[in-house]
């Protein structure tokens, strides 16, 4: 493989943990960068939900980095091969850097069917059989950027066994070596980069143990796997990942699947996570729900509690999610509004006072509430604009809370709006 | 921008502006409208001469030589519309899954709104406190809204009509809702639109015998009620429907009555329904024939790119359909040689655009397999196809008026049939017919 590119500069690491900086070197002329931490622009077959490349550019703070995932991609595995100049011109994806998933963080897969050489995708045709010679194949039509190995992560569920646990982190490291014999020997893949998967579940050792063995293998980053359902508390995902980090390279990313919820990134960004997948604005849109939590530190104290009261006026009464770990990620959170609910058919605000999306500066609460109750397309692009660009500005506010330090203030300011 | 007088003006008049302007050159601009014989629409003509400024001005621009199709800038209170003009049809308030920017984007200067639909939801209250539809939808440009009276044909099992209104029961919660003239224009009031219609009496137009009289009749009643009732006179346009079904004598009498009524335009209704072609073009004809010159003549329901260059041929300024849009929500992409089933096996490895010579945000960036596959996983492809219909039905308008200024709209006639079908023989007889009345011989 070609000397990797991709660089991770660090300009930042609090408590030796949380990390700020600059994933540089991406992209076929390695021009191209993604902030850190930082999140993946997230898509269905290279589109973002519901939105043309007109509504997704009226969102101004968009991700370097694309998203596309092998469940969408593998059914299409013909066509690619005959138009042969890969994924991103097929997409009409003129700049972005491409990065290929194994599958679709939105969607929790069924469970029982891999094996010890074959994973399986569901498209929409149904489930298609992968083996490392196939998803090989399908990274070589598609010419990512980059990509993730072969990975058996079939673990999130609850009271997976320790056996079933060891087995796909033996899986996942055999899966990893014959995918970079295949990489290696790839002229189609010079210059592409690979991510070694760690799996473990949710037991101690596995996840040290497959996180030293990967981080042996020559890959550039590290996806973590199988962190993805609310079966598993906040507190071990913690331990679990810091464990994982301690095992890792310091000057390679770190990407964490599965994981959207606000809080949530935030203790992982803690851990020492550096990149996420952006699914959560979607999920929140297919609900008809609204991003409206805060995320601005710069208020001073006071101000901030007389906004805090105000905005959470309208969370009070809609269903909320509570402390406990949920299974069912289309429960929608108390970082949204609903504007499904009755009480917004009048409301003429914009869904968040001085969001700057094309959503917030054109239509109000009730126009959304009646194109929502009147099943109107139109829903999900105008939900889905303003979901992105608040989702992505919470990133960016992220990233200034760790630069000035406020990444205490940050959390607290979202937990305050959790509960 | 609206070539007037041989200077070029910005295409958004304020009402104000467009009053200035047509006071100050009312002998290029051609005077509205009869003075009727009933005292009554007297006394609403005087009204209108004497109130400040009229909502509506319509300047013919050019007039073909050969057939009866006219070019005209349609001022309304919200922009200029260029005629002959195509409506995309937004029912409740928005055309499905585009945004207005995206609508605005694509040149579009007129949509459609449905009193039925949004008058049931949100209700006329809530879109009065949102500023009107134009308010509610955040739309710049103008709006027209129909009454609700086709929802008497499309919803046949669920309404009762008799003298005083039209029944309607709620296919939604079961309620029974009263739409008479009087709150058909009530509604439409609060909706703001720019142009209203009446309430028709809608039938069928499969429906033959004493009925389509009955309705034909009862239609002018009811365009007097809702005359009448129009609160906003100043602001918004009220148009005619002629009705009349099929039968020449009571289409004439249709027109008769009604062109004796001062309303700034009237709409040829009750066809493009399921009616032979043979028939429909016949009656559009005979109702271009009857209306007033200096009005403008709206074509409802009418969306197919045939039908639109035949009846601009025939006299029609204004056409409104939700084909283009509904279609294109099934993957069907409409192209000048037809229409192309995105969703097909035979597009999956067709790396073309679905038209390389359209200049749409969509030709522009993607192709048939990139199109085909994305329909498999995403809502954006139906989006995708729906810019490029709105685009297609735009573009062939602007092409038919470009034609009809320049001179030349039977030869663009010709060259748009040969390149949508096969051969001659393929030609649809009626358009061959209705094409010779006016004087095109297509080979």
């Amino acid at each position: 493989m070609a000397g990797s590119r991709m660089k991770l500069e660090l300009c930042r690491v609090a408590q030796g943990r949380s990390r700020l900086g600059v994933l540089t070197g991406l992209g076929r002329t390695s021009q191209q960068s993604l902030d850190v931490p930082g999140c993946l622009l997230y898509t269905h077959f290279g589109t973002v939900p519901h939105l043309t490349q007109d509504t997704l550019h009226t969102v101004s703070n968009l991700p370097a980095v694309t998203q596309v995932t092998l469940s969408h991609i593998a059914e299409h595995q013909e066509v690619l091969e005959e138009f042969k100049d890969g994924f991103r011109k097929f997409a009409g994806l003129h700049d972005t850097v491409l990065y290929c998933s194994l599958h679709d963080p939105a969607v929790l897969c069924p469970t029982g069917y891999t094996t010890n050489k074959t994973v399986s995708v569901w498209g929409s045709g149904g489930r298609m059989e992968l083996t490392v010679a196939k998803f090989m194949a399908l990274q070589k039509t598609v010419q990512p950027d980059w990509y993730q190995s072969m990975a058996d992560g079939e673990t999130w569920q609850s009271n997976t066994s320790r056996k079933r646990v060891r087995k796909s982190v033996d899986r996942t490291l055999t899966h990893l070596d014959e995918c970079l014999l295949v990489h290696q020997n790839s002229q189609e893949l010079e210059g592409v980069e690979v991510f070694g998967v760690v799996e473990g579940g949710d037991i101690l050792e596995e996840r040290v143990r497959s996180a030293r063995e990967t981080a042996k293998r020559p890959v550039a980053g590290f996806c973590l796997d199988g962190f993805q359902s609310g079966s598993m508390d906040q507190a071990l995902k913690t331990q679990l990942i810091s464990a994982v980090i301690k095992e890792l390279p310091e000057d390679k990313p770190r990407l964490l699947q599965g994981v959207g919820r606000p809080d949530e990134v935030l203790a992982c960004v803690e851990a020492g996570v550096d990149l996420f997948e952006g699914f959560f604005p979607f999920q929140v849109t297919e609900r008809g729900c609204a991003l409206c939590f805060d995320f601005d530190v710069s208020l001073d104290p006071e101000r901030a509690v007389l906004k805090l009261n105000d905005d959470q006026k309208d969370t009070v009464g809609e269903t909320q999610q509570n402390g406990d770990p949920c299974l069912d990620q289309t429960q929608m959170t108390s970082f949204e509004i609903n504007l499904n609910d009755k009480r917004y058919h009048d409301d003429f605000r914009p869904l968040v006072e001085g969001c700057g999306c094309y959503c917030c500066k054109n239509h109000q609460r009730a126009y959304l509430h009646h194109l929502l109750v009147t099943n109107e397309l139109l829903a999900g692009v105008l939900l889905m604009i303003h979901n992105t660009a608040h989702y992505h500005g919470f990133f960016g506010a992220l990233r200034e809370a760790l630069a000035s330090e406020k990444l205490d203030v940050l959390k607290r300011q979202v937990i305050r709006q959790r509960d | 921008m609206v070539k007037w007088l041989n200077v070029d003006w910005p295409t958004r008049l304020s009402t104000a502006a467009a009053s200035r302007y047509a006071q100050n050159n009312m002998a290029a601009v051609v005077e509205r409208g009869t003075v009727a014989n009933n005292t009554q629409v007297d006394q609403m003509s005087l009204k209108k001469a004497v109130s400040a400024a009229s909502p509506l001005t319509l300047r013919i621009v050019a007039e073909c030589s050969v057939t009866k199709a006219r070019a005209c800038d349609l001022i309304l209170p919200h922009s200029a519309v260029s005629t002959p003009v195509f409506m995309p049809v937004g029912t409740q308030g928005t055309l499905k899954g585009i945004t207005v920017d995206q609508l605005e984007g694509l040149g579009c200067q007129i949509c459609l709104g449905n009193t039925y639909h949004l008058g049931m939801r949100p209700g006329p209250e809530l879109i009065t406190k949102a500023n009107g539809l134009h308010g509610f939808m955040n739309w710049k440009n103008n709006l027209l809204t129909d009454s609700g009276g086709f929802q008497m044909v499309s919803l046949v099992e669920l309404s009762e009509v008799t003298e005083e209104g039209v029944k309607f029961k709620s296919p939604y919660d079961g309620k029974e809702i009263h739409l008479s003239p009087e709150k058909s224009i009530s509604i439409q009031n609060s909706l703001g639109s720019d142009i209203m219609m009446q309430l028709d009496d809608v039938v069928s137009s499969t429906v033959t015998g004493p009925r389509v009289e009955e309705a034909m009749h009862r239609s002018i009643r009811w365009l007097d009620r809702c005359i009448a009732a129009n609160g906003n006179p100043d602001k918004q346009n009220l148009f005619a429907i002629i009705q009349g079904g099929l039968n020449a004598e009571l289409r004439k009498a249709c027109l008769d009555e009604m062109t004796k009524r001062d309303v700034p335009g009237f709409a040829i209704g009750g066809l493009s329904g399921g009616e032979e072609k043979d028939d429909f073009w016949r009656m559009v004809t005979l109702s271009t024939d009857h209306l007033p010159r200096e009005k403008p003549r709206y074509l409802m329901g009418v969306g197919y790119a045939v039908d639109l260059v035949v009846c601009v041929a025939l006299g029609c300024d204004m056409f409104d359909c939700v084909f283009p849009t509904r279609t294109a929500r099934f993957g069907s992409a409409l192209v000048p040689w037809g229409s192309l089933q995105v969703k097909h096996k035979q597009y999956a490895k067709d790396f073309r655009p679905i038209d390389p010579d359209c200049q749409c945000p969509t030709c522009k960036r993607h192709s048939r397999a990139y199109l085909h596959a994305l329909f498999k996983t995403d809502t954006a492809a139906m989006h995708h196809i729906t810019i490029h219909n709105v685009a297609y039905q735009l573009t062939l308008m602007r092409s038919v008026r470009q034609s009809i200024i320049e001179g030349r709209f039977p030869e663009f006639i010709r060259t748009f049939m040969k390149r949508m079908f096969e051969s001659p023989d393929q030609y649809p007889r009626w358009a061959v017919d209705a094409l010779a009345s006016v004087h095109v011989t297509l080979e």
